[in-house]
């Protein structure tokens, strides 16, 4: 069914009775073109892109869980491309662009408010820093706006204008960038690829692949039996070393836990994405009122889905020194998700050594934002058996060519990025 | 979490900072350079038991290898990662 004025109304009418299931709950069939091992975000769009871009439909999105239930349902929804390396901007801007006609694409709404993200900065390091990321952003046609001091305080009067140790100093200002509705994004992906053939399994977890006497692939071992595949793509952030460790592959990656914070629901306060340059914390309000924001990696490899407080204490001590009018604001939840960390601090949307094997993850923090533009870029590399431009820096071979991605300059340390 | 320091008994995890997989070890200069890669770079990243190194930077700065188990966060063990005897001098 088209989702239409006239269909709300025709629904209306029935009392929301009539609607049909936004998507089917097939029975694995014996073979697939093309088994994607994972059902967040990237790995339904990354269905959905090969079915509409390539015409390749006879494919199957295998999730252990639910749909959603991994990162993509666990991220503070925030979208932009203020990145500062050449070779990363044209990916994520391309993301950007995709989100800016997602609804409308997928004829699902999911929720795309440009409300911009305004990096805060207090110090002369720091002003100088924002301006070089400006001009990288700039000089690859992506907006980017310098706020002075006062411009800030108008966008965000609630930060502490009066702090002497970190004064307000100015801000690096994406328009076009802000957050989406993370649920509504898998749920959107899900029902188009769906209607565009691909079946989509759920409780199915992958436990071993299957290769030919040539080493290429030729399906996997799943909890509802074999599915023999002509193309394997994994997208299964958190667990990517474990999926590709039953392919013999050992990868530059370490899992690390990053946590999240929902307030209790406040009156509109927050109408932007801000960051605090000082500690680490980013800030936005959701459009039920809660405010949601995080901090840093709680610092050492960790599959637990929860967070340490150490961390909790110290989000909110940066909270008090940034929005100091919200410390009576309680806590309603937090949480934490198992991100894959990367030695440079950027993905892998690549081939691998395996024939016939594909690989998106290592997303550190930046997954949620980059899903349209990466699964496209993915379903592109799966097509072709090449990588897209867009993509083409990020495989796996970069660390022993000495061609790191690492826009923060930390080394091969994981955490640090 | 709460790391058994051996010098200093049982600290909060605030006072360690962390470094990473214990068990890759350093190749001999003149080593291939997938060897390099590898230790610098390739990690096994389990699910369970850890082998990682610590420093116990906010008390008494030794250098740790901590058995820890990345689900659970249990540790096993703790322990100088280098005893005092092998120091060169």
């Amino acid at each position: 069914m088209q989702y239409s004025i006239t269909s709300l109304a025709k629904q209306a009418l029935r009392g929301h009775q009539g609607w049909p299931e936004a998507f089917r709950h097939p029975e694995p069939q014996k073979q697939y073109d093309v088994v994607i091992i994972g059902g967040g975000g990237h790995g339904l769009a990354t269905a959905y892109y090969l079915a509409k871009n390539h015409g390749i439909t006879n494919v199957a999105v295998l999730e252990k869980g639910w749909i959603g239930s991994g990162n993509t349902g666990r991220n503070t929804t925030i979208v932009r491309s203020n990145y500062l390396l050449n070779s990363e901007i044209p990916l994520l801007e391309w993301s950007l662009k995709l989100w800016e006609g997602l609804s409308a694409e997928l004829n699902y709404n999911v929720m795309f408010s440009q409300r911009g993200v305004l990096d805060i900065f207090h110090t002369d390091g720091q002003r100088d820093e924002a301006v070089r990321r400006g001009n990288a952003m700039i000089m690859n046609g992506v907006d980017a706006v310098m706020l002075n001091r006062q411009q800030v305080l108008e966008m965000m009067p609630l930060v502490d204008e009066n702090n002497g140790r970190f004064p307000v100093l100015g801000g690096l200002l994406q328009p076009r960038a802000g957050n989406a509705r993370h649920d509504a994004v898998v749920w959107g992906y899900a029902r188009a690829a769906d209607r565009l053939g691909v079946d989509i399994i759920q409780n199915c977890e992958v436990t071993g692949f299957e290769r030919d006497a040539d080493g290429r692939m030729t399906g996997v071992e799943t909890s509802r039996g074999r599915i023999g595949a002509g193309k394997v793509a994994v997208a299964v952030a958190g667990h990517t070393s474990q999926v590709m460790q039953m392919a013999g592959i050992r990868l530059p990656v370490e899992s690390h836990k990053l946590q999240a914070f929902v307030s209790e629901a406040v009156k509109p306060c927050v109408d932007t994405v801000a960051t605090f340059g000082v500690g680490h914390l980013y800030i936005s309000q959701s459009d039920k009122g809660g405010l949601v924001f995080g901090g840093m990696l709680d610092g050492y490899n960790s599959f637990a889905q929860r967070g340490n407080l150490p961390i909790v204490e110290d989000v909110a001590e940066a909270m008090m020194m940034f929005l100091p009018s919200l410390g009576r604001v309680r806590l309603l939840r937090h949480w934490a998700g198992v991100v894959d960390m990367t030695m440079d601090g950027s993905p892998y949307i690549c081939k691998t050594p395996v024939e016939g094997l594909y690989l998106n993850g290592g997303w550190n923090y930046t997954g949620f934002k980059a899903i349209p533009g990466a699964a496209w870029c993915f379903a592109h590399t799966v097509a072709n058996d090449a990588p897209h431009k867009f993509n083409a820096p990020f495989h796996l071979d970069r660390f022993a060519e000495g061609r790191p991605v690492d826009a923060t300059g930390g080394g091969p340390f994981p955490n640090h990025h | 979490m709460r790391i058994p320091c051996p010098l200093c008994g049982d600290r909060p995890l605030e006072e360690f900072t962390y470094r990473g997989d214990a068990t890759v070890t350093r190749p001999a200069a003149a080593a291939p350079m997938e060897a390099w890669v590898d230790y610098v770079y390739l990690r096994d990243n389990p699910k369970g038991p850890h082998r990682e190194h610590w420093r116990h930077a906010q008390g008494c700065g030794s250098w740790l290898v901590v058995d820890r188990n990345t689900v659970t966060h249990e540790i096993t063990q703790a322990a100088q990662a280098r005893p005092a005897g092998e120091v060169q001098r």
